[in-house]
């Protein structure tokens, strides 16, 4: 029987505790991806604010770096602290760039077992609302299994509004 | 010529200018087509001599003055400003997303003001970035801040926005009785931007890291000595009746002189930050502007705009204001409108300017330059997702736009 595969899904904010809860739940045998994915429209958003100033950002003005290539080595550096976390540096890394859900269901599409994702919405009571807009679609379109975890110390039961009455 | 045929060669030449200047073909200066344009327009007498040589003198100390703005700008950023902005904003956020958040727009809401958008746009948004991509947050309700506040928090100052310097003239406002009245619309526009953004972004505003993971920087105190009394001297200006762009001159040479000395700048690093083509481009486009005003859409845009400083007018002139910055850009567009509502007093004039200033988060920057710029990213194989930047121009113009008028329409009444 082939290993288990599971991909974790590396986001700022709240990768350390998705890493945390992988960790404690990923079988020794298993094959492990750490996948981050840089949305593509915050570079392109602030390329274009450039291209607006009609020709004011001069070349001589631009930054040494354009902004994908802080991007990726910031990603590359996230995924990196990420592996030394898990305390697995066999795991294989990937980056992509373009639109976050898109990618991270492209990403899980094919022989993986499990996807591990954090939740990153209302953390301050048992949902509603506990998934951003990003990760709900992910939730909602995964191909696979996935493992959800909270960031963070899950809050408590009673954190739940009582039933409306009736 | 007959008047048909002016006009349309005259709009034909306006496109062509904004067009070159948006996708530079071949990386060659936005010049290039405006000068040949203006040329063409005046050899074929649809723009008369006397009426460009006035446009030319109108327009010639407002481009004095954004050739000092841009030295000083560029200037700041060879002393480490930017940097230990960036520096100062990781360190004061102790890694927390909101708090970052909070400075960013404090930051970029003061940058834009005193030094303008561009230097926003071209200095700070990498420095945010940067500092963003270092604590391990998510960069994106930054990175729109910064874009969005560029644009919505250039309405303080004449020195904030190229439409603003354009607009000074035309206004006969003093520096400091423009400051005065745009502070409370200034400061509405922000407040209405913080609040949508802050829920907008709930989602990516999570995480706490450690904010040593980026370096401590020293503030550089003579560069922030020489903008704060760059800043004085922009209001003391205006009670000797000096052109303000003495003071902006006055402070580039103040930081230009030590970098020059110390060889951290050079005459060809003062030549390409002034950005000659760039000047000449806003001459040749305020002429070119100027004769399609003069044959026919002039007095289009007259019968558009409405007179007077009641809040319905006010309104009605931003949102003009605002949908010709979104259709063509907002540089020509305040060209066309200033004319026609300069004569109704420095209310009109300054509504225009909350238009065409916060009106381009719309359509980024135009939806000219917002169509031709996904076109080079096409090409380039990369792919520009627009849907979210539309979604948040739509939940943050309407009510930026309403509630700076107001606030304008207020600040008259009490300023005056």
């Amino acid at each position: 029987m082939p290993p288990v595969r599971i991909v974790v899904w590396v986001v700022e904010g709240t990768w350390e505790g998705c890493i945390d809860a992988a960790g404690r739940s990923i079988p020794s045998g298993a094959q492990v991806a750490l996948l981050h994915v840089t949305p593509s429209d915050v570079t392109g958003v602030a390329e274009a604010a450039s291209a607006g100033l009609l020709g004011r950002a001069f070349p001589g003005r631009r930054p040494s770096r354009s902004f994908q290539d802080v991007a990726d080595e910031a990603a590359s550096e996230l995924l990196g602290a990420a592996a030394a976390r898990l305390g697995r540096q066999d795991a294989e890394l990937l980056h992509r760039r373009g639109r976050v859900e898109r990618e991270v269901i492209r990403a899980v599409a094919e022989n993986v077992d499990l996807l591990v994702v954090a939740r990153d919405g209302d953390h301050s009571r048992l949902g509603p609302h506990s998934l951003g807009p990003v990760t709900r679609f992910v939730v909602d379109h995964a191909p696979c299994a996935v493992l959800l975890v909270w960031p963070d110390e899950p809050p408590g039961i009673e954190s739940i509004p009582p039933p409306p009455p009736g | 010529m007959p008047s048909a045929i002016a006009e349309s060669l005259a709009g034909l030449l306006l496109v062509a200018t904004l067009v070159c200047a948006i996708i530079r073909p071949w990386g060659l200066p936005e010049a290039l087509v405006a000068v040949p344009a203006a040329g063409l327009l005046l050899l074929l007498g649809v723009l008369p001599l006397n009426e460009a040589a006035a446009e030319v003198r109108s327009l010639a100390p407002t481009i004095g003055f954004l050739a000092a703005v841009l030295l000083l700008a560029t200037f700041s950023d060879r002393f480490g400003l930017f940097e230990a902005a960036g520096a100062w904003m990781a360190t004061g956020s102790r890694g927390r997303p909101v708090t970052l958040l909070a400075l960013v727009f404090a930051v970029a809401s003061t940058v834009t003001a005193v030094l303008s958008l561009d230097a926003t746009v071209v200095l700070l948004t990498p420095v945010v970035f940067a500092t963003v991509a270092r604590l391990r947050l998510r960069p994106k309700p930054h990175i729109y801040a910064c874009t969005h506040l560029a644009n919505s928090a250039s309405l303080l100052l004449p020195v904030s926005n190229l439409t603003n310097l354009l607009a000074f003239s035309a206004s006969g406002l003093s520096f400091a009785r423009f400051g005065a009245t745009m502070a409370l619309p200034w400061l509405a526009a922000i407040a209405v931007e913080w609040l949508v953004l802050r829920r907008f972004f709930a989602a990516d505003l999570i995480g706490h890291t450690e904010a040593s993971a980026v370096p401590r920087r020293p503030a550089p105190v003579y560069a922030c000595l020489v903008l704060g009394l760059t800043l004085v001297g922009f209001f003391l200006t205006s009670v000797f009746d000096v052109a303000p762009a003495f003071a902006a001159l006055g402070g580039a040479v103040a930081l230009g002189v030590p970098l020059l000395r110390s060889r951290r700048a050079t005459v060809r690093d003062v030549g390409v930050a002034l950005q000659v083509p760039f000047l000449a481009f806003v001459l040749a486009l305020g002429l070119v502007v100027k004769a399609l005003s003069l044959h026919g859409l002039g007095s289009l845009v007259t019968h558009l705009v409405p007179g007077g400083t009641s809040l319905g007018s006010l309104l009605l002139i931003a949102l003009v204001a605002a949908v010709l910055a979104n259709l063509i850009n907002n540089l020509p567009a305040v060209l066309l409108l200033l004319p026609v509502v300069s004569a109704a007093g420095p209310g009109p004039v300054l509504a225009v300017l909350i238009g065409v200033n916060t009106g381009p988060n719309l359509t980024y920057v135009g939806s000219l330059a917002t169509l031709l710029w996904r076109r080079v990213l096409r090409q380039r194989g990369e792919e520009l997702p627009i849907s979210e930047f539309m979604r948040l121009g739509a939940l943050t113009v309407p009510p930026v736009l309403i509630a700076a008028t107001v606030a304008l329409w207020i600040s008259l009444m009490v300023v005056g």
